[in-house]
């Protein structure tokens, strides 16, 4: 039991304070050094070699959406866990949950997505689990992936450093944007796909680029403010980040206006965050690419807090996701 | 010198929402306080009428529709959200028309649309209805839960607590109303009017406005919102609205019984009226303790003058209607720090 | 306390209307405006078009900022 609440809610699993809550109530009870770090993959050494491991489930609803799948999001989604640790994925699991009555061409269709997935971010599904489960016991499939990579040049822990400077690898908001407007049935029509995509490439650019880069981190459930807030918190330092710096398509952005959506609080599942030493700044966001913006920085003030500079000047606090976003109209 | 500030009300909760998410009270002149109104639609949607909401998802075959806003709104026991968890079917819709989608959809269930709203979204409603009749639905209803603003803004211009020297007034129901109704509140009780949009520009330049009228003296309604606001307003919405429902006295949540402040669905139209449809048993409304988002709405304290806020009363866990609805007063001062 | 954002109208049918928000189009309805042309900017609420709207012209609210400053400052003199 947490706080108030006797059952679990959704809103245990947003990525938002709620659901910090309750991983650091599982992460007690069974706490190790390596777990305690709260990474999104762990680190260890097996003989000499340092190796980062991860695992990851995914019950997206629908199955198939603009720009992805379940299949593409299973891999990605764990290929990016291993990479934010600085490490080269090699291997994963694959394991099925099915409810009973699916279709083998959609399970086809997930395969194949699974296989092209694996074949594009360089790793080997080797070993697999499927088990069946009776109607309404699961919806459609569920997947989980577990991943191992090796650690080659050196690690990213999950504390930044006073003066870090913040880049971000492209424009925020797109996956969770495409997935409601598939899911609720609203009926808006654009060209707004997810960004599910593997990382592993752009972070081993970013890796040879600098050796000063102390965090990285995925922004997926809650958003780009509930990861900033997470290192601010982890670090115990301030972040100012820059809301004119920020890149949202305009499509994007139009959908979220139209929704009463905040952008900063919505999925992504192909950015990344990088803190890097200030000097190393142009290097890295030249490593990664096109699209790559400076968003903010590391502050010694407001410990534990990110504030956002806004359009007009004016700054204020950007807090970690509390509810999920609903569509509105007031 | 505090009482020289000039105290503005933002009557409109989108306001609310843009000042804090801008930043735009930490740029202002230290002369200017903003305080904001009741210009929530859920935030002042009394407990009594969530709670018959919720009563008729209890029913088999029913099938619940509302805006996203209403989902966390608490009523007396619980909300549309633990509700929909516990496995009432309670879908949210973008616009009302998507309620009658699934009225044809779900011939064999009956579908109640959750109406909430004040002058802008009522006509949509309004519309709604009339395209019902015209398809011949029957398992379509109502729950009318409209409020209308200005006699909740004359109350609150008269009354003597509150002391604000204007009012910066809400765009889009304005599109809707134009600037007639604001003459009273202009004219009778001396409280400039500035009607304008939700950019940043936009509520500057209203606030600047009702500066310069407040300084020379000068009593009157404005447009600043000039691009989308005309003095007659949107007729034909009006005559819609009017050929559906009626004004009812009604309840807001913070500010009491309000006369004419309301709407119902008129006789022609009674097959729609979900409150007719179903007669529930509604439990004893008791109001939390230790609230006082009543002198919140009304612009007599502030959150932080609430023993609840950000303790016991959060977004997620809201005990009163201002921290509820993500415009709501208390919910923008706890997510932008104000 | 209402959400309404600006859209053109793209093509209109019967007393419905495809409108682009800027890359996003979405069906509405026409239901309590009817007086709309193709081409037309409307404010759309709740799938509904509510009012016609022009073309917001750029302005910068530092400036405006400063100007409410200056109104407060002449007045006290």
């Amino acid at each position: 039991m947490i706080g108030i609440d006797k059952n679990i809610t959704l809103a245990y699993g947003n990525g938002g304070r709620l659901m910090h809550e309750l991983i650091d109530m599982l992460r007690s009870k069974f706490s190790n050094k390596i777990l305690n770090e709260l990474s999104d993959a762990a680190e260890f050494k097996v003989n000499s070699t340092r190796l980062a491991f991860s695992t990851d489930s995914f019950v997206v609803k629908p199955l198939f959406f603009p720009g992805g799948d379940i299949g593409k999001l299973a891999v990605c989604g764990t290929v990016n866990d291993i990479s934010m640790k600085g490490a080269t994925p090699l291997f994963i699991s694959l394991a099925f949950i099915i409810e009973e009555g699916l279709e083998f061409s959609i399970l086809e269709r997930i395969t194949s997505s699974i296989k092209q997935s694996a074949a594009k971010a360089g790793v080997l599904v080797v070993t697999g689990d499927v088990k069946v489960v009776e109607k309404g016991a699961a919806d459609k499939i569920f997947i989980n992936t577990a991943g191992i990579g090796v650690i080659k040049k050196y690690s990213l822990g999950t504390k930044a450093k006073p003066d870090d400077v913040i880049i971000i690898n492209g424009p925020i908001a797109e996956h969770g944007m495409a997935i409601l407007n598939a899911r609720e049935n609203l009926g808006f029509l654009s060209t707004i796909k997810s960004d599910c995509r593997n990382l592993n490439f752009e972070v081993k650019r970013c890796l040879k680029a600098s050796k000063n880069i102390s965090v990285m981190r995925d922004p997926t459930r809650g958003g780009l403010a509930t990861s900033l807030n997470e290192i601010a918190y982890s670090s115990n330092l301030g972040i100012e980040v820059y809301e004119k710096s920020i890149p949202v398509r305009a499509n994007v952005r139009k959908l979220c206006d139209v929704l009463g959506f905040d952008p900063m609080y919505v999925a992504n599942e192909g950015k990344f965050i990088c803190f890097v030493k200030e000097k190393d700044a142009m290097k890295v966001k030249h490593a990664i690419g096109k699209g790559t913006r400076i968003i903010g920085k590391v502050t010694s003030s407001h410990k534990g807090e990110v504030y956002l500079k806004t359009q007009i000047g004016a700054s204020r606090i950007l807090p970690m996701l509390e509810a999920d976003q609903l569509p509105r109209i007031c | 010198m505090k009482e020289d500030k000039i105290k503005l009300m933002e009557v409109c909760g989108t306001h609310t929402m843009a000042i804090a998410r801008a930043g735009i009270k930490k740029l202002l002149p230290s002369e200017i306080e903003l305080i904001s109104g009741p210009g929530c639609p859920v935030c002042v949607t009394s407990q009594a009428d969530i709670d018959r909401a919720i009563e008729i998802s209890r029913i088999d075959n029913v099938i619940i529709t509302t805006f996203g806003d209403m989902m966390r709104v608490p009523g007396t026991k619980t909300s549309f959200e633990d509700m929909k968890r516990d496995g009432a079917d309670i879908r949210v819709v973008y616009s009302p028309l998507d309620a009658l989608t699934i009225s044809e959809d779900n011939p064999q269930k009956r579908v109640v649309f959750m109406g909430v709203g004040f002058e802008t979204t009522s006509p949509t409603v309004a519309a709604t209805i009339i395209e019902a009749r015209k398809r011949g639905l029957r398992n379509f209803f109502v729950l009318s839960n409209f409020k209308v603003l200005f006699p909740a803004l004359e109350a609150l211009a008269g009354s003597s607590k509150l002391k604000v020297d204007g009012f910066i007034c809400p765009g889009h129901v304005s599109v809707v109303t134009g600037t007639i109704p604001y003459a009273k509140i202009a004219s009778h009780y001396k409280k400039p009017c500035v009607i304008t949009g939700f950019d940043e520009i936009d509520i500057v330049k209203g606030i600047k406005r009702l500066v310069e009228q407040i300084k020379s003296h000068r009593c009157t309604t404005e447009i600043e919102y000039r691009r989308a606001v005309t003095e007659d307003g949107n007729i034909e919405a009006r005559r819609v609205l009017d050929s559906v429902f009626d004004v009812k006295d009604s309840h807001w949540r913070g500010l009491g019984m309000i006369k004419e402040s309301g709407l119902k669905l008129k006789n022609k139209y009674r097959q729609f009226d979900a409150e007719k449809e179903f007669k529930v048993k509604l439990p004893k409304a008791i109001l939390p303790k230790g609230c006082i988002c009543g002198e919140v709405l009304q612009g007599i304290k502030g959150p932080r003058d609430c023993k609840l806020f950000g303790k016991v009363c959060t977004p997620r866990k809201p005990v009163g209607p201002c921290m509820v609805s993500s415009e709501g007063t208390c919910a923008a001062y706890y997510r932008y720090g104000e | 306390m209402c959400l309404a954002v600006p859209a053109k109208v793209k093509s209109i049918e019967k007393n419905m209307a495809v409108v682009d928000f800027g890359g996003v189009y979405k069906r509405i309805s026409l239901g309590i405006l009817s007086d709309v042309k193709q081409n037309d900017y409307v404010l759309v609420h709740a799938g509904f078009a509510i009012g016609k709207v022009k073309q917001k012209e750029a302005e910068d609210t530092l400036k405006v900022l400063k100007e409410l400053k200056d109104v407060l400052k002449d007045e006290r003199r």
